[in-house]
C-alpha cells in the first residue's frame, strides 16, 4: 500500500490500476462522514485534482486523485453507508479503482513507514 | 495549528476538555472543544436523548448595574431598562422579576448587531440591575456599546472570566434536581440567583438546542468542580461544539455572524417575536423607520428553512427557483441527524418564503432540489411555567 500527504491511500493490482481510499488517520480527522460523492466511471483524473467528496456533520473535504488515470470503477456501496469510511477506512471503504496513466509515478509515494513518520511530523 | 492555538484565550474548562480528550479548535478567539471522543453524530443523539453539558463560557454574560438606586423596585428596574432599550428590540422595561428575554441589539439602520438574552434579577435587592448575555465574537463591541449607552448611571460588570456551562436534554432538569436541590421550579425562560456547594449560581432555564435545560453561570473557582459533578451523572455527556451547531441548526434557531449580520433586520430573519410592536410603533427604537414599513408589508427577502435532496448545502450555496434563477443564499446547512435528512437555513424574497415552495440550491456547481420547510425542523421542548 502507498500513501500521499493527503492522506490517501493506493492498492496498486497487478493489472494496472490502483484502488484508492483515505487513510484511518484522514477518517478519524474528518470525524463522523454522513455524505459520500464519487466520481463517474470513465473519467478522466489528475494527480491533485478532486476525485471524490466526503462530507461530515461540519464540512465538506475533497478526496484528491493521487495519480493521473481514468476511473475505471467506484465502489457503490458508499453512497448508502458513509459510516463505512469511518469503519473500515483502509478495507470496505474504498473509493475508485484507477486505470494509472504512469505506473513508475506510483514508485514516488510513501510506503507505510514512510507514511507513519509523516503522521508523526504534523 | 500549535502556533495559533497559543494566541487562542482559554475558558475555565479549558484543562477539563483535554483530560476529556476533546478535540480542540479555534472559535471566536477561544481554544473550544469542538468534539469529543463519541463524535458530533452520538454527541448530538446523546443531547436529544438524554443530557447533554455544553461549555459555553466563551460567551459574554456581564450584569449591568445602575449607580444610583432608589430602593423602589420596580423605579430601578424602569431606569435600568430605559438605559438599553434604545439599542434593543425587545420590551426590556415589561420584564417581571426572575424573567429573561431574547432580543437583538439594532444598529442605526435596523440591522442585528447581535442578539442577546436580557434578565431581570428575582430577588428584589438586585432590582436595578440586568443580566445580559452577548455572543463571544461579538462580545467586545457589544460591551462597548451598552456602557456607552449607560452614560455613567450603571456599570457593566463583566461575567466572561467565569464558566458558562450549559445543561440540554430532556433528562437535564431531572440532574439538576439531583445535583442542585436547592434550585427553584422555573420555566423557561425563567432565571434564579441560587446558593449552592458551587457558590452563587446564576442558573437560567433556557438554551440554544430546542431542547428544555439550563445555563449555569458559576464563579470561575467553582466552575471545574460544578461541570465534573455534572458529568458524574450517567445521564450526562460533554459534547462539543459541533453538535452544538447542529442541534441549533435543527431547533430552527439562527446563528450570529452566519444567519444574520449587520444588515440583516429582525424581520428578515423571521425574529419579529423579539421586537417590541409596542415600541416600534412609538418609534423608540434604531431603525425604526425601516422595521415599521417591514412589519407593514413584510420584508423583501426572509430566513427561510430548507430541506435539500443530495448532498448537504452549506453556507454561501446560492439558493436558486424552480426555473433556476438565483434569488439567495444558504447561510447554515447540513444534515439533521435527528431528521435522516439535508436541512438548511438561507435567505430568501418574501413570496418563495411559503412552505412547500419547490426551489434548488446549487452545490458544487449542480442544481440540486429543495424545498421550503416550516421551522423549527426538530419540535421544541421547551417547559414553560408561570403566565410568561
Amino acid at each position: 500500500m502507498r500513501f500521499t500527504k493527503d492522506h490517501e491511500w493506493l492498492e496498486p493490482a497487478e493489472d494496472g490500476t490502483v484502488t484508492v481510499g483515505i487513510t484511518a488517520y484522514a477518517a478519524e480527522q474528518l470525524g463522523d462522514v454522513v455524505f459520500v460523492e464519487l466520481p463517474e466511471v470513465g473519467k478522466t483524473v489528475k494527480a491533485g485534482e478532486g476525485l471524490a467528496v466526503v462530507e461530515s456533520v461540519k464540512a465538506a473535504s475533497d478526496v484528491y486523485a493521487p495519480v493521473d488515470g481514468e476511473v475505471v470503477a467506484v465502489n457503490d456501496g458508499l453512497p448508502d453507508g458513509p459510516e463505512t469510511v469511518n469503519a473500515d477506512p483502509e478495507g470496505g471503504a474504498w473509493f475508485a479503482k484507477i486505470k494509472v496513466a504512469d505506473p513508475s509515478k506510483l514508485d514516488g509515494l510513501m510506503d507505510r513507514a514512510a507514511y507513519e513518520d509523516y503522521l508523526r511530523s504534523l | 495549528m500549535a502556533k495559533t492555538t497559543q494566541e487562542l484565550k482559554q475558558t475555565v474548562l479549558h484543562g477539563a476538555h483535554l483530560a476529556r480528550g476533546a478535540r480542540m479548535t479555534p472559535f471566536a478567539g477561544y481554544d473550544m472543544p469542538v468534539q469529543y471522543k463519541q463524535g458530533v453524530l452520538a454527541e448530538h443523539r446523546w443531547t436529544r436523548e438524554h443530557a447533554g453539558l455544553f461549555d459555553v463560557s466563551h460567551m459574554g454574560p456581564s450584569f449591568l448595574v445602575l449607580r444610583e438606586r432608589t430602593g423602589d423596585a420596580e423605579a430601578d428596574h424602569a431606569a435600568v431598562a430605559a438605559l438599553v432599550e434604545p439599542l434593543l428590540s425587545a420590551d426590556i422595561a415589561g420584564l417581571k422579576p426572575g424573567q429573561n428575554r431574547y432580543s437583538v441589539l439594532l444598529n442605526e439602520a435596523g440591522g442585528i448587531l447581535d442578539d442577546l438574552m436580557v434578565g431581570r434579577p428575582h430577588c428584589p435587592t438586585h432590582a436595578g440591575a440586568l443580566y445580559i448575555v452577548v455572543n463571544a465574537d461579538t462580545k467586545e463591541a457589544d460591551f462597548a456599546l451598552i456602557a456607552e449607552a449607560a452614560q455613567g448611571r450603571a456599570d457593566l460588570q463583566r461575567a466572561d472570566a467565569a464558566g458558562l456551562i450549559a445543561l440540554q436534554g430532556p433528562e437535564a432538569h431531572a440532574v439538576l434536581a439531583d445535583q442542585l436541590p436547592e434550585l427553584p421550579d422555573l420555566g423557561f425562560m425563567q432565571f434564579r440567583g441560587v446558593d449552592t456547594l458551587f457558590g452563587n449560581l446564576t442558573v437560567s432555564r433556557s438554551g440554544y438546542t430546542g431542547e428544555d435545560g439550563y445555563e449555569i453561570l458559576v464563579a470561575p473557582e467553582y466552575a471545574a468542580a460544578l461541570w465534573e459533578a455534572l458529568l458524574s451523572d450517567a445521564r450526562v455527556k460533554p459534547i462539543g461544539l459541533g453538535a452544538r451547531d447542529s442541534l441549533r441548526l435543527e431547533a430552527g434557531l439562527p446563528l450570529y455572524g452566519h444567519d444574520m449580520d449587520a444588515d440583516t433586520s429582525p424581520f428578515e430573519a423571521s425574529l419579529g417575536f423579539a421586537v417590541s410592536k409596542k415600541r416600534l410603533k412609538a418609534g423608540q427604537m434604531r431603525g425604526a423607520a425601516r422595521l415599521q414599513d417591514e412589519l407593514a408589508r413584510s420584508p423583501k427577502r426572509v430566513r427561510v428553512g430548507l430541506f435539500v435532496e443530495g448532498a448537504p448545502a452549506r453556507e454561501g450555496a446560492e439558493i436558486a427557483d424552480a426555473n433556476g434563477a438565483a434569488i439567495g443564499r444558504v447561510t447554515s446547512g447540513g444534515p439533521s441527524p435527528t431528521l435522516g435528512r439535508n436541512i438548511a437555513m438561507g435567505y430568501v424574497p418574501a413570496d418563495h418564503a411559503q412552505p412547500g415552495t419547490r426551489l434548488q440550491v446549487v452545490v458544487r456547481g449542480r442544481a440540486q432540489l429543495a424545498e421550503v420547510a416550516a421551522m423549527p425542523f426538530v419540535a421544541q421542548r421547551y417547559v414553560r411555567k408561570g403566565g410568561l
